[in-house]
């Protein structure tokens, strides 16, 4: 398994685009912090461009490299090589180069610049999400053998916990709000990966005053160490479900 | 030994591999023909594992092989196209596949040698040409000394002189009693290189027996006009 992985991760750093994105995250999170002279508030601006950037990046640069790997993965499964050990390496190798990219290129500049607890939250899901979305690209790399619709699978992925899913909240938050709707919400934010690492980094921000009741609601839970580790495991979880899913597919499928 | 029993195969709606039975014994080299889309490919890749067959049972040196992977060690595959990553250099695939294998058996390199291989190890796989693609695919099957060796289609695309190469090791590793099973259009590399001939057509094994019996049975001297006998006719041989 590490040989293969090895081989995997020296194809994956052949072509450069894991360094371009390790600069861009760099460029820009250095430049939120010198331009903010309060880096609490340049934290919430890093927050936005993370939590578009990491998963897009994520999810596009693992289904485009899982197609491109096909050959690869013809060549191994020739050889005397179990499905499951190919499969694994394949993840693994994408995800040490996505996650050592996002650390370096985020983390360094907020080990210089910042350091605050809600930065060090911010670094931190943001891994998670990495994880998160590389899984989910593997779901949607082995439910198709075409390229552009596996690529467009991944997309609608992104563009459903990015942006549909909260228009959907937001909806149903709005016609029932003559209800008391904590509880229900918070199951909702549950269910998409993105909503999870985006109240933990509020919650840690000390902005959830600004948030009205459902922010105090949300403080009693999500600022507790029990809620933290529930949305940290949650995100866990959301990684394991979509890779064994995957997983069962690919032990199944014609290459 | 290879041993197929009643392999049924569909993608989607069609019908690739009909209850395909058959045995390949250690020692003899088959030839696989049939016209395009027949299934041979698919044949194939059931054997390696790279296919799922619907039904039916394959085993290799009397193993199952569904699950498995070890049998493998065993199997020299060259694919039809071989498909290789883009940016890896060919000396690169080569200590890959060694390092990968981690194989304790002296690796064989004579095709390496004579293909002239060496002198190119600094390209990159997608800077080749067809054919010195068919030639890595080629040194690749036999480096590890596979008591059975797949080919499919190995002499299409590559110079006359590379084909008799190829030819001269085939039939050297043949000697020394192994499995081949090797599918091509060319009729009279066929004639040259395997003692049996299996016929697929649509997903069915329509004939299978010794070229010899061919000959004879249809009063043919050549292979290629055999087998075009058995194709226009629907002439029902007896299955061996």
């Amino acid at each position: 398994m590490i040989r293969i992985t090895k081989h995997a991760l020296y194809d994956i750093l052949r072509n450069r685009f894991v360094l371009f994105y390790a600069l861009f995250l760099m460029v820009i999170t250095f430049s939120l912090f010198s331009l903010d002279s309060d880096p609490g508030k340049a934290v919430v601006s890093l927050l936005n461009i993370v939590l578009m950037v990491v998963p897009l990046v994520s999810i596009i640069f693992t289904t485009i490299y899982f197609f491109n790997s096909y050959e690869f993965i013809e060549l191994l499964l020739s050889q005397p090589i179990d499905r499951k050990v190919i499969f694994f390496s394949e993840f693994f190798a994408v995800t040490i180069a996505l996650s050592t990219a996002y650390l370096v290129g985020t983390g360094i500049p907020i080990l210089l610049m910042s350091g605050s607890v809600g930065a060090w939250y911010l670094l931190f899901s943001g891994l998670l999400l990495t994880w998160v979305f590389v899984s989910l690209a593997f779901a949607a790399s082995v439910s198709t053998r075409d390229k552009a619709k596996g690529i467009g699978i991944a997309l609608l992925f992104w563009f459903y916990f990015g942006l549909i899913y909260d228009g959907f909240m937001l909806y149903i938050i709005y016609s029932f709000s003559d209800y008391p709707l904590e509880k229900v919400t918070l199951a909702l934010v549950s269910l998409n990966p993105i909503d999870l690492a985006r109240i933990v980094i509020l919650l840690k921000l000390d902005i959830s005053a600004l948030m009205g009741y459902t922010g105090a609601f949300y403080k009693s839970f999500f600022g507790t160490s029990t809620g933290i580790i529930y949305s940290f495991s949650l995100l866990l979880l959301w990684t394991v479900i979509p890779l064994v899913l995957s997983l069962r597919k690919f032990l199944r499928k014609d290459i | 030994m290879i041993e197929l029993r009643n392999v049924c195969k569909r993608f989607g709606e069609l019908e690739v591999l009909k209850q395909v039975s058959s045995s390949f014994l250690s020692g003899s080299s088959y030839a696989v023909i049939g016209p395009n889309g027949s299934g041979k490919t698919t044949l194939i890749k059931s054997i390696l594992g790279m296919v799922l067959p619907d039904s039916g049972t394959i085993e290799v040196h009397g193993k199952r092989i569904e699950g498995q992977w070890t049998y493998r060690e065993d199997i020299g595959y060259m694919p039809q196209i071989g498909r290789y990553p883009d940016n890896m250099k060919i000396g690169q695939l080569f200590d890959m596949m060694r390092d990968l294998r981690q194989s304790t058996i002296p690796v064989d390199e004579e095709l390496i040698m004579e293909l002239r291989l060496r002198d190119l190890f600094h390209k990159r796989m997608h800077t080749l040409s067809g054919g010195t693609r068919q030639k890595v695919s080629a040194a690749l099957s036999f480096l590890f000394n596979p008591s059975i060796l797949i080919l499919d289609e190995p002499t299409a695309g590559l110079d006359p002189l590379s084909v008799e190469i190829l030819k001269a090791k085939i039939l050297k590793e043949q000697e020394r009693g192994k499995l081949f099973l090797i599918t091509s259009h060319i009729m009279s590399d066929l004639d040259e290189l395997s003692s049996n001939v299996m016929y697929i057509e649509e997903g069915t094994v329509r004939y299978s027996n010794s070229i010899e019996h061919l000959k004879k049975e249809t009063g043919e001297d050549k292979l290629g006009k055999a087998i075009a006998f058995i194709m226009r006719s629907n002439f029902k041989l007896d299955k061996a």
